[in-house]
């Protein structure tokens, strides 16, 4: 990279000349990037060992497909990376109608594949209306909070948020994608948190969520009215007592719990059976933390946990730096995606969250997933190298 | 508030604030999730690898061999074969139970069977043993092994498999002495004795095979499986190969055991053979026999049905051990003994034998009407007067408590079981007043005890029930001077190789004080019987190269029914070392039917050349 010393284009700089600062030319920020590529380096090692045996005459299925999804994601994070996100913001009711169409498309459309609707077959792969949507409600949101950002203490503003984010959360919850749904529910939040609404905002919405939830699980399904599908109920419920029902729900809960279980400190290596005999479902989707724990025990969790902390650190750093508003809430919303995520699908696979669907960032198997994320982390490296650039042009650098 | 625009704002506290507060969520949710961690896979990690490991591995029974049965000269009685199993896998069964009961209903068709049998059969057996294979028929013809494996896409998760199945070479020889095998039941499996055999497993039901059980079924192997979520193999772990059932060695000699039950002639009958020495039983039969082949696959119940049937004879009733009948003039031994042991009579106390005598109105009289004279013991035994022995019986009810007869009867062990290593013996019947007395009282017969009950016991005729088995037993006890033998048939266990690994333990047996010129006395007379002129076998036994000492016997079953024929001898005389008994439920005369069948089976004993394929004229002699 060149490093050649430069005078600061504006001549107006009251420094040493040898102490100018330089133009980045590397702008990323490197430990984000340093976390991503970890990740996908132990999501490709942890598929290639749990899928061998998955299909007959081909063991690398799932790892050439997950390879091909990391090249296609990594170099649009790359493209991301180099766009100035600001410009979203003004498409940002094109982008928010383009992720409600594309969700309706789904539904009208879609394949259904185990009995929920959530994708359109591209060919390559089969596109998740839910997944891209949830990045496509963080940009909508976002800019929508941007405009109002004076009004932020009014009802109205928080309402309509809310509204933004409930309203594809119902369509993809009916797929049924509840998982996607959740998270759209916890970007909107986290948007709004960042954004500055008021305290009181939250209680009445915290309310409103208990009141929600009861009717759901409890009056509807007395009233004789279907909103959540009863395997979903059973999946929600299920983790609270997995030993009650050992053969359904609790069924995933006890394989989970006992792939991670034994693997023991160090882990299990090829002795693996819980993943290579198949006890443990979706092994190499919802449930891959739990043949991380099992093939490389617990110090393979505790890497894999560590790498998510560097990504979340790094997040939350580039929300402080971010150069504007749009930025920072940009930022926000992904860091909130990448929380909810994470947490809820570790805890789900150790047992203290509901099963939700919901995939592990960057290491569960899929393509829409993949690409999803990568091109949230291209967006957060936008906004650090914005920010960069902003700071430069203040005459300040940045530290990493 | 912040600042709108595109310029680099400042950080608010306002959002600094909230930053850290996200960041604290994280921090509490990581810490959450590693202590989750710890506690699962540091504390609890060996508790997890060990259910992991029950998940995979499973058990699968490999069925051991039943140990072979010889007799005493090492010739097979009962061995193996292996037979063709058809049997369902589950897990490669359709998961839905329309295409499951499909292949029931195809599998039906070609074993003759039922769907609804089959379902009901593998679901049971899955139950106790999952992942194992369940049996749907056992020992199924080639043919239809060649029809199943060619229509594999017909029959998914239909198998074959090679099992062992019990073989009796001799077919119905000793068929009651081997007995049979089957699948053990539920209260069989609750029971000590079957400690470590399964369901499903077949263990023995009666005979030799459910008394020496515990040495002859083998130890299944087992071989450990790694199997997936859906129950398919994936690999073997680790094999325990099943260990073969020792070898049992019997004290029979199957060539009396043959012509025993050749001499039968199918006949309703049967035959002790047993040595008087040791308790030894060279031989035990009961016809009709049966093939217990039948037995060595599941039962069909037309079978068994038939091998119970009144009319076949009953061919499962083993008459040996289980039958009870009047024994006729052969129980005048125990009323000898009886006499001479309680001082009603010596050796030398003569009788007037006028044909008859009346006792109370009743006029009871000798077979035939025959008139001895005077009679002393031993030509009381050789001719078979049953007027000496109506007089002993006559003084036995008036003299002590009335019970002398009795109670040596029991003393020899009739009316008792003999402790012979056979399952379900039976004791046989000896009439008492208090048994008349009690069932008078009850109105179940017409008149109470009398003394013609005494005078009928004392020549083995009215209620008396005994079978050859505790004949032989009462005869030995005689013949080698008190010793109440427990026939044994087990001699000893082995490997397969024919060595010794444990003698079986004969208990010794109960004495009872028999004084030697008694049973002097008894035997002389015995002999006559078979061998001086005027005695009842005596044309039976003539030229026959080993001295036999020997009685006769004709029992009455009452009305229509006909006379139950006995022979009891004892050989070679005057030290014997075998005794036969033999009874026919239909023979008439003792010297006519079994007289001759006991000198057939003599003959192969004491290996008479040629005499036992010889006719032997019957005797005509009543007794």
């Amino acid at each position: 990279m060149p490093t050649t010393v430069q005078a600061s284009p504006y001549g107006t700089s009251v420094r040493d000349f040898r102490d100018q600062p330089r133009v980045p030319a590397f702008r990323l920020d490197p430990l984000l990037l340093l976390a991503t590529l970890a990740l996908i380096a132990c999501s490709l090692y942890t598929i290639a060992t749990a899928t061998t045996g998955d299909i007959d005459g081909s063991p690398y299925y799932f790892l050439t497909r997950q390879s091909a999804y990391f090249g296609v994601g990594l170099v649009l994070m790359l493209i991301v990376s180099r766009v100035d996100y600001s410009r979203f913001r003004e498409w940002k009711a094109g982008i928010y109608v383009a992720m409600i169409a594309s969700i309706l498309l789904v539904m009208l459309a879609g394949v259904s594949a185990r009995g929920s609707t959530r994708s359109i077959e591209l060919g390559f792969f089969s596109f998740q209306a839910s997944e891209i949507g949830k990045l496509l409600l963080i940009l909508a949101l976002s800019g929508f909070l941007v405009d109002r950002v004076r009004r932020l203490g009014d009802r109205d503003t928080t309402s309509r948020a809310v509204l933004m984010a409930v309203f594809p959360a119902m369509l993809v919850i009916a797929q049924p994608d509840l998982g996607s749904g959740l998270v759209y529910l916890a970007v909107v939040t986290a948007c709004l948190f960042v954004a500055g609404t008021k305290w009181t905002h939250f209680a009445a919405l915290a309310a409103l969520a208990g009141v929600a939830i009861v009717l759901v699980l409890v009056a509807a399904p007395a009233a004789g009215v279907e909103v959540l599908k009863p395997y979903q109920m059973d999946r929600l419920t299920a983790f609270l007592d997995p030993t009650e029902n050992p053969r359904e729900q609790g069924y995933q809960v006890n394989q989970s719990l006992t792939a991670i279980g034994s693997g023991g400190k160090t882990g299990r290596g090829d002795l693996a059976t819980q993943t290579k005999l198949d006890f443990l479902p979706e092994h190499h989707t919802d449930f891959v933390f739990s043949v991380v724990g099992e093939e490389f025990g617990f110090v393979g969790t505790a890497i894999v946990l560590s790498l998510f902390a560097l990504l979340i650190w790094r997040a939350l750093r580039i929300l402080t730096m971010a150069k504007n508003l749009y930025g920072t809430l940009l930022a926000g919303g992904i860091t909130a995606m990448f929380m909810f995520q994470l947490f809820v699908n570790v805890g789900m696979t150790i047992g203290i969250m509901p099963i939700t669907g919901i995939t592990l960032p960057l290491v569960s198997y899929g393509g829409s997933s993949v690409i999803v994320t990568l091109l949230a982390l291209g967006l957060l490296q936008s906004i650090h190298a914005q920010a960069r650039d902003a700071a430069f042009a203040k005459g300040r650098d940045l530290a990493l | 508030m912040y600042l709108d625009g595109e310029n680099r704002r400042s950080l608010t506290p306002q959002l600094a604030f909230r930053v850290a507060l996200i960041g604290g969520v994280a921090l509490l949710a990581f810490g959450v999730i590693f202590f989750r961690l710890w506690y699962l896979q540091v504390l609890s990690g060996d508790k997890y690898e060990a259910k992991a490991n029950d998940n995979r591995v499973r058990e699968i029974k490999v069925q051991a061999p039943r140990g072979e049965v010889v007799d005493r000269d090492g010739r097979v009685l009962v061995d193996n074969r292996t037979g063709l199993a058809v049997k369902v896998t589950p897990g490669k069964l359709p998961d839905d139970p329309g295409g499951r009961r499909e292949v029931y209903k195809r599998l039906a068709g070609v074993l003759g069977s039922s769907a609804k049998r089959i379902d009901r059969s593998v679901s049971d057996q899955l139950k106790a043993l999952p992942y194992s294979a369940a049996t749907v028929k056992q020992d199924v013809k080639p043919n239809v092994v060649a029809y199943l494996l060619e229509r594999q896409n017909d029959f998914p998760g239909v198998t074959v498999e090679r099992v062992f199945l019990r073989q009796y070479p001799q077919k119905k020889i000793g068929a009651h002495l081997f007995g049979t095998v089957g699948e053990i039941t539920k209260e069989q499996l609750t029971d000590q004795r079957y400690r470590g055999v399964g369901l499903g497993d077949r263990v023995g039901q009666s005979g030799i095979e459910y008394q020496y059980d515990r040495f002859l079924r083998g130890k299944n192997g087992a071989s450990r499986v790694q199997v997936d979520a859906l129950g398919s193999l994936r690999g073997e772990l680790a094999v325990r190969r099943p260990v073969q059932g020792r070898q049992l060695r019997l004290s029979v000699d199957l060539g009396v055991q043959k012509v025993g039950q050749q001499a039968l002639g199918g006949a309703k009958g049967a035959f002790a053979v047993m040595n008087v020495r040791n308790g030894e039983m060279v031989a035990l039969g009961s016809t009709p026999s049966f093939d217990p082949n039948l037995f060595s696959k599941i039962i069909r119940p037309r079978d068994f049905k038939r091998l119970s049937s009144e009319e076949l004879g009953k061919p499962l009733f083993n008459r040996a051990s289980q039958g009870g009948y009047p024994t006729g003039s052969t129980y005048k031994l125990v009323t000898s003994v009886a006499g001479l042991e309680g001082g009603l009579i010596t050796p030398d106390t003569v009788q007037y034998d006028g044909g008859s005598i009346t006792v109370g109105g009743v006029r009871f009289q000798n077979a035939g009407g025959v008139v001895n004279g005077p009679v002393a013991l031993r030509k009381a035994l050789t001719v078979s007067s049953d007027v000496y022995y109506y007089l002993v019986g006559r003084e036995a009810n008036g003299s002590g408590d009335g019970l002398l007869l009795q109670r040596w009867a029991r003393r020899l062990g009739i009316g008792r079981r003999t402790g012979i290593d056979l399952p379900s013996e039976s004791p046989g019947f000896v009439p008492s007043p208090k048994w008349r007395n009690e069932l008078f009282k009850k109105k179940l017969t017409d008149r109470p005890w009398s003394v013609g009950d005494n005078i009928n016991l004392s020549v083995g005729q009215g209620d008396l029930a005994a079978n050859p088995l505790q004949m032989a037993v009462a005869y030995s006890t005689v013949a080698n001077g008190g010793r109440v033998l427990r026939p044994r048939l087990g001699q000893r266990i082995e490997d397969s190789g024919g060595r010794a690994l444990q003698q079986l333990e004969t208990p010794s047996p109960r004495r009872v004080k028999i004084k030697p010129e008694h049973r002097q006395a008894i035997m002389e007379g015995l002999r006559g019987a078979a061998s001086a002129p005027g005695g009842t076998s005596t044309p039976v036994f003539k030229g026959f190269p080993v001295p036999v000492a020997g009685k006769t016997g004709t029992a009455e079953k009452g009305a229509g029914r006909a006379d139950q024929s006995w022979y009891v001898a004892l050989a070679p005389y005057p030290n014997p070392k075998y005794v036969v008994a033999v009874t026919f439920e239909a023979g008439g005369f003792g010297a006519e039917t079994a007289a001759p069948a006991a000198r057939r089976i003599m003959g192969e004993l004491f290996g008479v050349k040629g005499d036992a394929k010889k006719q032997v004229q019957g005797g005509t002699a009543p007794d």
